[in-house]
């Protein structure tokens, strides 16, 4: 028996809809099996909190008097796009700061207009007829600007590598600090938490549909940058590394501290913690048997990050469970593991997303179009152009 | 019979005299040197953990400073500021005595200070500056 969208959402209007997170479903269906489960549960909560570099925000500040065509934009001396419009700005996740390097940057800018801070901006201009103002410096919170909106061409990757090190120094990563001779390994991954891990071939997640983002309620806006739905994969449908991802976009006034972070990586860069939530509608019983995957079902690569190379040498495959039990064997040795992502926060908005659909207050969405399951996955080559 | 872990800083006119011998020797102490180093500029420190009578290590903390050995508590050292800390985990990885790991249930980050040998691999992987050193 398929359920519809439609059908879910009334159920949700009269508080009688069954919402179970990723990790509950797993043992109802072990009970109670996927017939049962497929009709008696009508949403799945699944959630990530990790580090997303592919990040940022667009801004308008609204005009001052004179007003001004901003040419070069900074908040609080973080240098942000403004190749678009008079006052609207884009600033990057991973922009650092022009006078504290990576102790500051744009994530740092985020988090601070989320808090309500003030943020102090500075632009210059070369002035024109319409626009003649050439410089300003004054400061912005939260509610003087107009629209402030995250849009993160990137995020919510559909499994990722385990990183180690097999050299005989201490690197720094975006996968962490990686100590000589297999020292450790790190891994990014909510695994049977993680949104597209439960939807391998994206049946329910797709452009148009809404999600809890970084506290507030946004949108799956288009297929992520990288999205690579051709990855290798199991039979349970699941990629073993980094496939599908997503492009989101929200409200960053109505977002909370509690589900967006930013945080610097040690000698690699500004880089911002974001939590997404995605509500997965239990339509038939093949979307059980993909939710009702665990973190033993999915698999990814490790990889030895000391290789400064786009192809990295492997060190075999690795499931969830062994990565977080806190060991794992890397050539018949036991190297200590670590997530990147944070598991108890994901767990967090996984149930902070239940409540409020059991609540009323998150309705579902049908997609407006699907992800793309074919899509090319290119490199980057040094051409001429009649090389090209 | 407790148990105390001492950080032991040692100026350069004193790093070659036999001192953990007379912690043995004048206090009846037993010890675990943990870590131990001598810098470039001669100057010496060392993680020690002492094991004997409460009366007797305080006398031998007595000695230690009087020597010119700065003596310090080593569980105070490390702090978690639960306030910045995510729980991600990936300071686990780093702790080579699994004194930071993630609970099992709530996969929140536990630190047992006791297991703590103040290596300091942690102090820079921290992406929310969430672990610090408290001098």
């Amino acid at each position: 028996m398929a359920k519809t969208i439609e059908e879910i959402n009334e159920k949700i209007k009269s508080r009688k809809v069954v919402v179970l997170n990723a990790e509950e479903i797993i043992d109802y269906v072990k009970e109670k099996g996927i017939k049962k489960a497929a009709k008696e549960v009508d949403v799945v909560t699944t959630a990530t909190f990790g580090p997303m570099c592919s990040s940022g925000a667009f801004i308008n500040f609204g005009h001052p008097d004179p007003p001004i065509k901003m040419t070069k934009v900074w908040l609080n001396d973080v240098p942000a796009y403004t190749g678009i419009a008079a006052v609207d700005v884009y600033i990057g996740a991973a922009e650092l700061s022009e006078t504290e390097g990576m102790n500051y940057g744009g994530a740092y800018v985020i988090e601070d207009l989320i808090l309500g801070k003030p943020v102090k901006l500075r632009a210059t201009a070369y002035g024109t007829d319409c626009y003649p103002r050439r410089e300003i410096e004054t400061y912005i919170t939260r509610d003087t600007i107009n629209q402030a909106y995250l849009f993160n061409p990137r995020n919510a990757y559909q499994n990722y590598a385990v990183a180690t090190n097999s050299s005989n120094r201490t690197i720094y990563t975006y996968m962490g600090k990686l100590l000589p001779n297999f020292g450790n390994a790190t891994y990014c991954s909510a695994g049977q938490l993680s949104p597209l891990l439960n939807d391998p071939y994206y049946r329910t997640i797709g452009i148009g549909t809404r999600i809890f983002f970084g506290g507030s309620q946004g949108y799956v806006s288009w297929y992520g940058t990288q999205h690579n739905p051709g990855k290798e994969r199991l039979p349970n449908g699941t990629p073993c590394g980094p496939a599908g991802s997503l492009a989101l976009i929200g409200n960053l006034k109505e977002m909370s501290p509690q589900y967006l972070k930013a945080c610097t990586f040690h000698l690699y860069g500004v880089t911002i913690f974001m939590g997404i939530g995605i509500p997965i509608p239990v339509i038939d019983e093949e979307m059980v048997e993909f939710v009702k995957i665990k973190d033993e079902d999915i698999y990814t690569e490790i990889f030895d990050y000391s290789v400064q190379r786009r192809n990295k040498p492997s060190y075999g495959k690795v499931n969830y469970k062994q990565l977080r039990s806190g060991k794992i064997k890397i050539n018949g040795k036991f190297v200590q593991t670590g997530s990147i992502s944070s598991y108890s926060r994901a767990l967090e908005i996984s149930n902070t997303l239940k409540k409020e659909i059991e609540n009323g207050k998150f309705y579902l969405t049908a997609s407006v179009a699907p992800l793309p399951l074919e899509e090319k996955y290119s490199s980057l080559d040094i051409l001429s152009k009649e090389e090209l | 019979m407790i148990k105390r872990k001492l950080v032991l800083s040692f100026p350069e006119n004193i790093v070659t005299k036999p001192i953990t011998y007379k912690l043995v020797k004048e206090f009846n102490l037993e010890f675990n040197i943990l870590r131990a180093e001598i810098t470039p500029n001669m100057e010496g420190k060392m993680l020690i953990e002492l094991r004997g009578d409460k009366a007797q290590i305080d006398q031998a903390i007595e000695y230690l400073t009087d020597t010119g050995v700065s003596v310090q508590e080593a569980a105070k050292d490390i702090i978690i500021d639960k306030n910045q800390c995510v729980d991600c985990g990936i300071c686990t990885s780093l702790c080579i005595t699994q004194a930071l790991t993630l609970d099992h249930k709530s996969f929140k980050l536990k630190f047992n200070k006791d297991e703590c040998i103040l290596c300091e691999l942690c102090l820079d992987c921290c992406p929310v500056s969430a672990i610090k050193v408290h001098i």
